[in-house]
Formats: structure tokens, C-alpha cells, sequence
């Protein structure tokens, strides 16, 4: 018995290698987007130690255009993350360029935020071609 | 600031307007007017604002402000899409190994596999709801979840691949064409993705049942006996009928649906008549029968009772499709462990390399 308790006492001091016990809280960033929490309504979900963390996966589609977003995928390190979006987004050729970005990385803005943040454009007609009358001489311009 | 937090919810529900204000030019719109504005809006409450812009089109995106209610219908109905495409994988998966020719098996092969990475898209579409993937993966195990019970009848004979490609994968397109206008951004994508490459399924489903049916003729009896097995099934796809569909009133009005399990069934009725000639076959309802002065077709009524039983799990292969689900999913712990201490050790190495 004394022997017993002793091996479990050194097992709690050093809680080493054993992934069974990495139970810390991770927040999650659903599509680069800050915790649902704050949102109200949201779903609350516990994250388990095996749980691979989320990727969002932004393809170029051909040379010359911009990466796009395709949506997210579970992987357990950047290599697998492109591996697995070469399965899941590129099967038909879709792709030359893949990158994979963990999702909680990415900073997104708020929606409720948004009527302020985006108000010092809002006044602004005259940042329109169609804001100036000219006369038709003018031609195209 | 709650002041503020109203005005913003009420320039949201006048931007499309103001937007189009702007974007016809010419006008400009004097600041005072613009707060008036947003002060007839400041009464409009948060649901109300919501459904003005379904009611708009503008589709919602996962960190806008949703109604509880709305995010747990699509987290039930995403999910549930999601366990149907890997479920469905197990019917067919069944025939790879027997598919009757290289090119047949390579075919299959590349569909089953389309219908993981369906299967991926739609649960990536849930997670922006807040839901995790194991959860969603616990539900289905535990029975919780459901999925398309299609995928509890069991594929007899090479033509039920046939069969699946064309009436069960016709069937889907049916719906998934229509979720391509859903209202809510990621699942909207999703589909729109999903939807280019399921023709591909139909087509080859109908490919293989085009041979069976120009063959010999075991072969005909084959093609003739897969789509018997397989027409009602079908059909119970598309769901209740209307009067009897609880979801489906609430779904219209987020536009989470856009057409009734009824109008599906018609179209998918309408499609399969005709195309059921080019095979020389027949579809098995004797009161198929096309309606001249209403311009579709007429058919029998599906059997009910039979819906019902196979939705709460007596259907032919419910039990074996689970098992083989979680048999699946337990079989494949140590890999997935592997592979976070693997990436764990990686990250560690790194540190070192960097702190040397």
C-alpha cells in the first residue's frame, strides 16, 4: 500500500508526457472569428487533448490571382493541415497554391462593430468617378 | 454605449438601402436625414433585424448575430448533411473491392472519396456555428445524430451502385442545388462546392445502370431489380410531406430551405420518369402517370409506416452502419495520437533548435 501511494504522489508531481492528461482549455476561433461567446447564443463545446487544432485553408486558384479562403479542417501540424487541404480542396485541380493558416491566428473584426468602423467612408460621394459632372467633350475618362 | 449598440444594429438593417442611395450617386444624403434614419430603426429589435436581412438576401455570416433557435437548426441540419455523406460512404465502399473492372473501381474509389471531402466541407460549416467536430462525431456515434436513413438499406448487386449514383445522388442534387441559396454564408459555399462535383456521381450512376441495361439479360434483371429496391427509398429521402413536416415552416421563413419536401419530390419525380425510358426500364409505381392538364407527373403514395421504422433505427442495416462507424473511429485513436505527440515532439525540437 505505502509503496502504491508513493508511485501516485510522484505521478502527480510530474505530470510529464502522459497526453491523456493535457486537459487545458483552448479557445477556439471559428473561421477566424473571435469566440461566439460574446455574440450571444452560442454553443459552448469543451476541447479534448486529441482534438487536432483548427486550420483555415486559403488556396490560389492559378497563377496570378489571390489566395482564397475555402473554409477550415482539423490537423495536428502545419504539414498535415496542407496535406489534408490537398485532399479536401484540390481534388479536381482546384489549387497551385496552398496556405494554411491555424485559426486562431487570425484577428477578424466585429459585425457590431461595424456601422462605426467603417462610417468615416460612409459621407464620403465624392470618392466616386460618378460624384464630378463634366461636360460630354471630355469623352471617356 | 447601449445607445450605440442600437444605432449600430439600425444602420444594419438600412445599409442595403443607404448603400443603394449612394451607388445610384447623384443624391447625397444630408447627415441629418441619415439619423433619422437610423433613429426610425432604433425600436426594431435584434430578431427582427435579422430576419430583414433574410428577408433582403443578405446572408448571414458566423459572427453575426443569429437567433438561438436558427443556430441550432442549422447545427442539427449541417451536421446531420455531414454524418450522411460519411455514411454514405459505407454502402459503396462496400462494392470497391468487387467493382467489375479497374477503370469501375478507380471510378468508385475517387467517388468515395469525393463524399469524405463532402463530408469535411459541411462539418467545417458547422464548427463556424460554435459546435466542435468531436462533438458533432460524438452525436453520431451515440446515436444522438441522425443521417439520411437512405444509407441504412443495403447494396445487394453492382447495379445498386447504379441505382445509388442516379436515384439516391439525384435525389441529393435536388436538395443540395436548392441549399446553394440557403441563408447562411458557410453552408451556402459549402454546397455551392459539393454541387459541382456530385453531377459527376449522378452521371456515372447512370453510366453503370446504361450498361447493365444494354446487356444481357441477367444483367437487365440486375439493373430492373436495383431500381425497384431502390426508387421508394428514394423518394422517402425529400422527407415527410409537408402537412406532416414540423421543421419546415420555420426553415422557409430563415430561408434555410427555399423549396417544401413536397415541390423536391415533384421535381424528382418529374426528372426520374423520364429518364427511367433511355434505360428501357421501369420505375415501381403503378400510379406513375404523367398529368396532362397540370404538366407533371402523378404518383403513388410512399409507404409511411416504412419511413418511420427505418428513421428510428429498424431499418435493414441501422446497427451495422453505426458499428462500423465507431469501430471506425476507435480503431483509429492511436493514429490520431500519434500524430498530436507527434507534432507535440516537433514543436519541442524546434524550441531547442532555437534556443541552441
Amino acid at each position: 500500500m505505502p509503496k502504491n501511494n508513493s508511485k501516485n504522489k510522484n505521478r502527480t508531481k510530474q505530470p510529464d508526457h502522459n497526453y491523456n492528461d493535457m486537459s487545458f482549455q483552448i479557445r477556439k476561433f471559428y473561421y477566424g472569428d473571435i469566440p461566439e461567446d460574446k455574440a450571444g447564443g452560442a454553443i459552448v463545446s469543451k476541447q479534448t487533448a486529441n482534438d487536432w487544432p483548427l486550420w483555415e485553408i486559403f488556396i490560389r486558384s492559378k497563377q496570378g490571382l489571390d489566395h482564397k479562403h475555402v473554409g477550415s479542417l482539423h490537423a495536428a501540424d502545419a504539414q498535415m493541415a496542407i496535406e489534408n487541404a490537398r485532399d479536401v480542396y484540390t481534388r479536381r485541380m482546384e489549387g497551385v497554391s496552398i496556405w494554411a493558416v491555424e485559426s486562431k491566428h487570425i484577428h477578424a473584426s466585429n459585425p457590431d462593430e461595424a456601422t462605426s468602423l467603417y462610417e468615416p467612408a460612409n459621407d464620403k460621394i465624392y470618392r466616386y468617378p460618378t460624384f464630378y459632372d463634366l461636360p460630354d467633350e471630355v469623352g471617356h475618362m | 454605449m447601449r445607445k450605440i449598440f442600437f444605432i449600430d444594429q439600425g444602420l444594419r438593417l438600412q445599409s442595403p438601402k443607404v448603400i443603394r442611395f449612394f451607388g445610384s450617386a447623384k443624391c447625397y444624403i444630408h447627415p441629418l436625414v441619415f439619423t433619422k434614419f437610423v433613429f426610425m430603426s432604433v425600436l426594431i429589435n435584434q430578431e427582427e433585424l435579422f430576419q430583414d436581412r433574410v428577408d433582403n438576401e443578405i446572408k448571414i455570416e458566423p459572427r453575426d448575430w443569429m437567433p438561438d433557435a436558427y443556430r441550432k437548426t442549422l447545427v442539427r441540419q449541417i451536421s446531420q448533411h455531414a454524418h450522411s455523406e460519411i455514411v454514405g460512404m459505407l454502402p459503396e465502399g462496400n462494392w470497391i473491392s468487387r467493382a467489375p473492372s479497374l477503370k469501375r473501381k478507380a471510378i468508385l474509389l475517387a467517388k468515395v472519396q469525393d463524399e469524405a471531402g463532402h463530408g469535411l466541407y459541411l462539418y467545417s460549416a458547422a464548427e463556424t456555428l460554435g459546435t466542435s467536430r468531436e462533438q458533432m462525431i460524438n452525436d453520431l456515434h451515440s446515436g444522438k445524430a441522425k443521417y439520411s436513413s437512405i444509407f441504412n438499406y443495403p447494396t445487394l448487386t453492382w447495379a445498386d451502385i447504379g441505382a445509388i449514383g442516379w436515384l439516391v445522388d439525384g435525389a441529393a442534387i435536388l436538395n443540395q442545388v436548392m441549399l446553394c441559396r440557403t441563408s447562411y454564408g458557410p453552408y451556402a459555399r459549402a454546397m455551392v462546392r459539393i454541387c459541382k462535383e456530385e453531377s459527376f456521381h449522378q452521371r456515372q450512376g447512370f453510366d453503370i445502370l446504361l450498361t447493365l441495361s444494354r446487356g444481357t439479360p441477367a444483367q437487365k434483371e440486375m439493373c430492373q431489380d436495383a431500381i425497384n429496391r431502390w426508387w421508394w427509398p428514394s423518394m422517402m429521402m425529400f422527407g415527410p410531406r409537408d402537412s406532416e413536416s414540423t421543421n419546415s415552416d420555420q426553415s422557409m421563413k430563415w430561408k434555410i430551405k427555399r423549396k417544401s419536401n413536397d415541390e423536391l419530390r415533384q421535381n424528382f419525380v418529374d426528372m426520374c420518369a423520364e429518364q427511367v425510358k433511355v434505360l428501357g426500364m421501369t420505375l415501381p409505381d403503378a400510379d406513375l402517370k404523367w398529368n396532362e392538364a397540370e404538366g407533371k407527373y402523378d404518383f403513388g403514395e410512399i409507404d409511411w409506416d416504412e419511413f418511420w421504422n427505418v428513421v428510428k433505427g429498424n431499418g435493414p442495416c441501422n446497427k451495422q452502419r453505426l458499428d462500423a462507424r465507431r469501430k471506425a473511429w476507435e480503431e483509429g485513436e492511436w493514429v490520431r495520437e500519434a500524430a498530436s505527440a507527434f507534432a507535440k515532439k516537433q514543436q519541442q525540437k524546434q524550441k531547442q533548435d532555437k534556443a541552441a
